[in-house]
């Protein structure tokens, strides 16, 4: 579904992450780890086509990624949410179907409800983003993100700012929405019980080596992984770099 | 024996035998407290020993600043060639060390801000407002996204636009009044003075009614556009940038051309000359003020002469340069919105330069019209 090759990525002059390989298989649910800082919020950028990459390629189901005009190919959560600040959050999530489909607002009523019922925003219909948590802005930017059901998912860092009972229903939402329609979800994450529980596949990056120091199955990198970086990652330790 | 005494803590240098100095702490090092002394502690280095030890068993306590300069006394010895070391460190103190000094130092990735002089500053700017290359990628962008919008009108958010014009006209109605009236007062009176030496007061309506239609009430109004929807256009879409909204606006398929700009720039097109309509009456009624009360006039005498002085052309000029204005204040500010970089600040710069940019071009394209009238002989 995604293929990355040789992308080297930064911004200005400087280089975030060079060389990065990978491969992300159509209904796999693919987790970016990695240190505070270490360049994931940036892949994802360019993973959506929003910055160009300064070496490399990048292939979304054989065509490189653009933002244009047109129905969108993928769902994004921004690490920030994004909501936009002027609408309600079920003006938010109603925006694309009123954009890219031919629904009765009725319809796009009833589903833009279900939408917020699924995160968890039921009876915040109306409220404005300022009006409502950093936690509760993260799931309306999911609910959002998957207004139009899309084949493809990119999540920054879902779970931060929600507590342990959201944080476990939010892995319970995306591994049903992964099993039942095959949705590819690309995720950003630092929460290990999510990594375990719903990643199929990952890769954890490093701002020392500027690139990918592990790949595989999370339990893989848990119990296999001679690097140091990696075991601290996953054995919650405190990194000696 | 030399010592530094201050509040709160006592450093004295020992010098021992064989090369070795001693810095030694006793009480309890707070930074708020030594930091005034330091200078002092600092100069105790001197003359630099082969070895010197700091010695802080004495100290009972050091908060997080102290530690810090601490290290950094440590590190300062150690460049001036002295084998320096932190030695007799205990409990607390010893974890406070250990916390602070646990990490290895790393350069800066960036190097600092710098920091220019106010001349520079003047310079920087005025090359900005000259050259803005990134401006004409604007005008590409929004040709492009024009052409689009032309095959498909139905990207376009057409339905924000009542609630913008309402914003930037209906809104704005009093202002424009009170300014407009208060200028064709203003011309008036300043007329009448010149007039009255003549006898010639009734021209009054002549002088008022042409430089109000043809200059005062396009020009003022568009200034006024200007300071608030310029503004508020380039505030609010520079949020919008800084905030991740419009990125967000890109990864739902919709084009911020369509969605943000167009309907700006059609709003502020359309209110524009609205306003100047306004602004005409409103300006040649401040005249009529001035001329019935001070110059004795009639107002059916000084309304008849406004009609005879000014033709259709007068007040359609106007009109048209009006609405120049529009587009350009709402283009101008659309550019630097979706242009800004930073956060809060480069919201607030984006606006600053929003309205000089939009002040500046009004100036200019109102002088362009002057002349092209001019060549038309109007
Ligand atoms: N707009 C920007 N301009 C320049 N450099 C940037 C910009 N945004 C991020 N960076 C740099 O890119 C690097 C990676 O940032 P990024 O936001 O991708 O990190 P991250 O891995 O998502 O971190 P976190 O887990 O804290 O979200 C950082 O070192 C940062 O300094
Ligand atoms: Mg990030």
């Amino acid at each position: 579904m995604i293929e990355v090759e040789r992308l080297t990525i930064g911004y200005g002059e400087r280089v975030v992450l060079e060389r990065l390989d990978f491969t992300i298989a159509r209904g796999q649910v693919f987790a970016i780890l990695g240190g505070s800082g270490c360049g994931k919020s940036t892949l994802l950028r360019h993973l959506i086509g929003l910055e160009a990459p300064m070496g490399g390629a990048i292939r979304i189901a054989g065509a490189p990624p653009v933002q244009e005009a047109g129905p969108p190919a993928y769902g994004v959560l921004f690490q920030s949410g994004a909501l936009f600040g002027s609408m309600t959050l079920a003006e938010n999530v109603a925006l694309p179907l009123r954009t890219w489909t031919t629904l009765d607002p009725q319809a796009v009523d009833t589903i833009v409800r279900a939408k917020l019922r699924l995160v968890g925003l039921e009876g915040f219909e109306n409220h404005l983003p300022a009006e409502i948590s950093g936690g509760m802005k993260k799931r309306a930017g999911i609910a959002r993100a998957l207004a139009l059901d899309p084949p493809l998912l990119f999540l920054d860092e879902p779970s931060a700012g929600l507590d342990p009972v959201s944080s476990v229903e939010l892995d319970q939402l995306l591994l049903t929405l992964n099993r039942s329609l095959g949705m590819t979800t690309v995720i950003v994450t630092h929460e290990l019980q999510s990594i375990f529980a719903v990643a199929d596949a990952c890769i954890m990056l490093d701002r020392g080596a500027r690139g990918i120091i592990a790949r595989g199955h999370p339990a893989e990198l848990r119990d296999h992984s001679g690097d140091a970086r990696v075991r601290a990652f996953f054995n919650r330790l405190p990194s000696a770099t | 024996m030399e010592g530094a005494d201050t509040s709160g803590f006592r450093v004295e240098r020992i010098d021992l035998a064989g090369g070795r100095s001693a810095l030694r702490f006793v009480g309890e090092l707070r930074f708020r407290e030594c930091f005034d002394a330091w200078g002092r502690v600092r100069e105790l280095l001197a003359p630099a020993p082969p070895r010197l030890e700091l010695d802080v068993s004495g100290l009972e306590g050091m908060d997080g600043g102290a530690t810090a300069l601490l290290l950094e006394l440590r590190s300062e010895a150690a460049a001036a060639g002295s084998d320096a070391a932190i030695v007799g460190a205990a409990g607390r103190v010893q974890s406070m060390l250990e916390l602070y000094g646990g990490h290895p130092r790393r350069p800066s990735l960036l190097a600092p801000p710098a920091t220019i002089g106010i001349l520079e500053q003047i310079g920087q700017e005025t090359r900005s407002l000259l050259n803005e290359s990134n401006a004409l990628d604007f005008v590409g962008d929004t040709l492009l996204a024009g052409a689009q919008a032309a095959r498909r009108p139905g990207r376009v958010n057409w339905r924000a636009v009542p609630r913008l014009m309402e914003r930037a006209g209906a809104d704005g109605i009093p202002i424009v009044l009170m300014i407009n009236f208060l200028v064709g007062l203003v011309t008036g009176f300043q007329a009448a003075l010149q007039l009255e030496q003549f006898g010639a007061n009734i021209f009054v309506a002549d002088l008022v009614g042409l430089s109000v239609t043809r200059e005062l009430a396009p020009l003022m109004t568009a200034i006024i556009i200007a300071g608030r929807s310029g503004a508020a256009f380039s505030a609010e879409i520079g949020t919008m940038r800084v905030s991740e909204e419009i990125d967000a606006l890109r990864t739902l398929g919709l084009d911020p051309f369509h969605f943000l700009v167009f309907p700006r720039v059609l709003a502020l097109t359309l209110v524009a000359p609205l306003l100047t309509i306004l602004a005409d009456v409103i300006g040649i009624l401040g005249g009529l003020l001035v001329a019935m009360f001070s110059l004795d006039l009639t107002f059916h005498a000084y309304l008849a002469e406004t009609e005879k002085a000014l033709d259709l052309f007068d007040v359609f000029s106007g009109i048209l340069k009006s609405a120049v204005f529009g587009l350009n204040v709402a283009l101008i500010a659309c550019q630097r919105g979706l242009a800004t970089r930073g956060g809060a600040e480069g919201v607030g710069r984006a606006t600053t330069s929003a309205v000089v940019t939009s002040l500046f071009a009004i100036v200019v394209v109102d002088a362009i019209f002057t002349v092209i009238f001019h060549a038309f002989g109007r």
